[in-house]
């Protein structure tokens, strides 16, 4: 009976909004596709920031053997740790917890000649497992490093896709030979294009892969530079360098409790500090476009004031007649939600199109766009806006409606 | 027809004022607006409350009305306290027991004469069907069943008026309480509306009307005078001369 005698209230009354309406229902468009957009933006930039950090690899950690700490059996701190490639597949015996090792050894300023070019640069010697983890995926045509090639000490290379362009041009580099310090390469592969947020010693996309085998055989070293292993699971990874240690402890020389023999870089954990400023930014978006839709709820809440005023003697007669405060006020309560609701829709399907619409605009070979992403509706996106349009229409409804319900009749309907 | 049950229903005390006292309480100044109130008016009477303007008339119509409660003293209507009632069961009782009739109609303008008759129905929760036949038959009364779905504005003063009447009507009231009914009419619409009062009178309705208009006032059955907030006369119209 209530909600009845509201609603039928409120239609007598919202008839003759017209103007007003469509002004107010504007501004909470306007502020719901403000809304929309920082957060579609946000979602945009935390999927492709997230997409960027594992292109390095997912669930890894790059290790750099360093020098003791403690002291060990007797030998005092400060002793150089030496990890080679017969290492790896010690660490790999020992520690079946791990999806991957694997061992690099880099050749700084390397000398990679093709017809009369000659280019400067990186050459990685490692292991085959290395193009999953470290995500070093062919283009059409190629492929990266096989087993055989290690144990076969192969003379074959895996290109960077920039160092590719370098060297060769426009031509396609796979089956080419390439020169490494003058020893004849051949290119098995060019990775895939791939934008990349974290990295150490340099982008994936300037360095040349080859056999850790053949490194040897070719530089005569094969002192790793640097290892990385790789968790199944991200939760796994303290357990898993705290075991490294203990493996590696009584092999090289050092004490297993000695956490500073090694620099690690434990990307599990630097993914979770930077997935909470990515939350931090997309609440700070967040709160930008909600205070945004709120002036269009304040605005709605004037008009509805305005409106209470102008009717203040027809609300005193209604008091009069015998209707109850809530028959009073929830008409503009109701008011209030449908403004909000219907402008709120307005601006979802607005702000829709414009999301759409920004997909089609190119990015590709501007670096800052490309790094950005593109803005994306979630369906999280959607809740919040929704609990916000809400919030904001409940309440722009709310204090109108109240000053309405505390109209005295008997002061209203005295005045002339 | 409902305003033949009650206007066949025996003679009793319907308004029952004993040591009725308001004061507003504007914060310095606390201004005395009616100073100790007795009144009884029983079913059927047509009283005419008349007074100088600041005796306290208004007040005393919107204590009637349910409008506002006394500071001080009882206030029954159709045998119901009005103290300490919350503002929601005020409503029920203006709803149920008071009709009003304003000086300045106070008519809804966006909506038909139909739509304002039919109003205090919606708030008593009386069904469509019901609801629709006594908005109806109370335009009827007045004479308006012609002009039922006219908006205000595109009425005269007097059918103003009449659609006042009606809706104070539709919820068959304990009594109507008019307040300068034809202060805003010219003489020819002032007499007609006089003429439903008469007839409502005559049909045994309880009347109280707040007027300055002594012609009006004298052919009630009773005034009741009121000077600086006390009753000064309550006499039966004939000897009011």
């Amino acid at each position: 009976m209530n909600a009845r005698v509201i609603f039928r209230l409120f239609l007598q009354s919202a008839r003759l909004a017209g103007k007003r309406a469509v002004l107010t229902i504007a501004a909470i468009a306007w502020g719901t596709v403000a809304i929309v957009l920082l957060l579609a933006f946000g979602e945009g930039l935390r999927l492709q920031l997230d997409k960027n950090r594992r292109s390095m690899g997912e669930n890894i950690a790059v290790i750099w053997p360093g020098e003791t700490t403690k002291p060990w059996k007797g030998i005092p701190p400060g002793r150089s740790i030496r990890v080679t490639a017969d290492d790896v597949p010690y660490i790999a015996e020992r520690m079946p917890e791990l999806s991957a090792v694997i061992g690099e050894v880099t050749s700084w300023r390397t000398n990679l000649t093709y017809g009369k070019k000659t280019v400067n640069g990186r050459v990685i010697g490692t292991n085959v497992v290395y193009g999953e983890v470290r995500k070093h995926y062919p283009k059409e045509g190629g492929r990266f490093l096989v087993p055989t090639d290690e144990t076969e000490r192969r003379r074959v290379v895996f290109l960077g896709d920039e160092l590719a362009a370098d060297v060769f041009g426009k031509e396609d580099p796979v089956g080419k030979t390439l020169l490494v310090n003058n020893n004849a390469f051949t290119v098995v592969g060019v990775m895939q294009k791939k934008i990349q947020m974290g990295m150490y010693g340099g982008p994936d996309a300037g360095h040349a892969v080859i056999p850790i085998t053949t490194f040897k055989a070719l530089f005569g070293r094969d002192r790793l530079n640097v290892f990385v292993i790789q968790v199944a699971k991200p939760e796994e990874m303290p357990a898993a360098l705290k075991h490294l240690g203990e493996v590696l402890g009584p092999k090289l020389g050092f004490d297993p409790t000695d956490e500073r023999v090694f620099g690690t870089w434990d990307t599990v954990k630097s993914s979770k500090t930077m997935g909470n400023m990515l939350i931090g930014i997309q609440i700070f978006l967040g709160i930008i476009g909600a205070l945004t839709l709120l002036i269009g709820g304040v605005g709605v809440a004037n008009i509805m004031y305005a409106v209470v005023k102008e009717r203040t003697r027809e609300i005193g007669v209604k008091m009069a007649l015998g209707a109850r405060a809530s028959w009073i006020s929830g008409p503009f309560v109701l008011e209030g939600l449908v403004y909000t609701l219907v402008g709120g829709m307005a601006g979802l399907a607005l702000s829709i199109l414009i999301v759409t619409a920004l997909g089609f605009v190119p990015t590709a070979g501007n670096k800052a766009l490309e790094f950005m992403g593109k803005p994306t509706l979630s369906l999280p996106i959607g809740i919040a806006t929704a609990g916000i349009l809400g919030a904001v229409g409940l309440l722009a409804g709310y204090f109108p409606a109240r000053r309405a319900a505390a109209i005295d009749p008997a002061t209203t309907l005295r005045y002339e | 027809m409902a305003s033949l049950i009650s206007a066949a229903a025996p003679p009793g005390t319907i308004i029952e004022m004993t040591g009725i006292r308001k004061v507003y309480d504007t914060g310095k100044v606390k201004v005395e607006a009616l100073k100790g109130i007795d009144l009884s008016v029983s079913r059927g009477e047509f009283v005419a409350v008349v007074g100088p303007s600041g005796s306290g008339k208004s007040t005393l119509m919107n204590l009637l009305g349910c409008l506002d409660t006394p500071t001080e003293g009882v206030y029954r209507i159709g045998g119901e306290t009005v103290a300490g009632l919350t503002r929601d069961r005020l409503a029920d009782v203006r709803n149920r027991r008071v009709g009003f009739v304003f000086q300045a109609f106070n008519l809804l303008p966006q909506i038909s004469a139909f739509e304002n008759v039919e109003m205090p129905l919606v708030f008593g929760g009386v069904p469509v069907k019901r609801r629709r036949e006594r908005a109806a038959e109370v335009l009827e009364r007045v004479g308006l069943g012609d002009r039922m779905d006219h908006k205000p504005t595109e009425l005269s003063g007097g059918q103003m008026q009449r659609v006042a009447i009606a809706r104070a009507l539709a919820m068959d009231p304990d009594i109507v309480l008019a307040d300068e009914p034809t202060g805003n009419l010219d003489t020819t619409s002032g007499s007609d509306i006089m003429g439903i009062f008469l007839d409502l009178a005559a049909q045994g309705r309880t009347l109280v009307v707040i007027t300055h208009d002594l012609a009006l006032a004298r052919r009630a059955g009773r005034i009741v005078e009121i000077r600086d907030g006390k009753i000064v006369r309550d006499v039966p119209a004939a000897e009011a001369a």
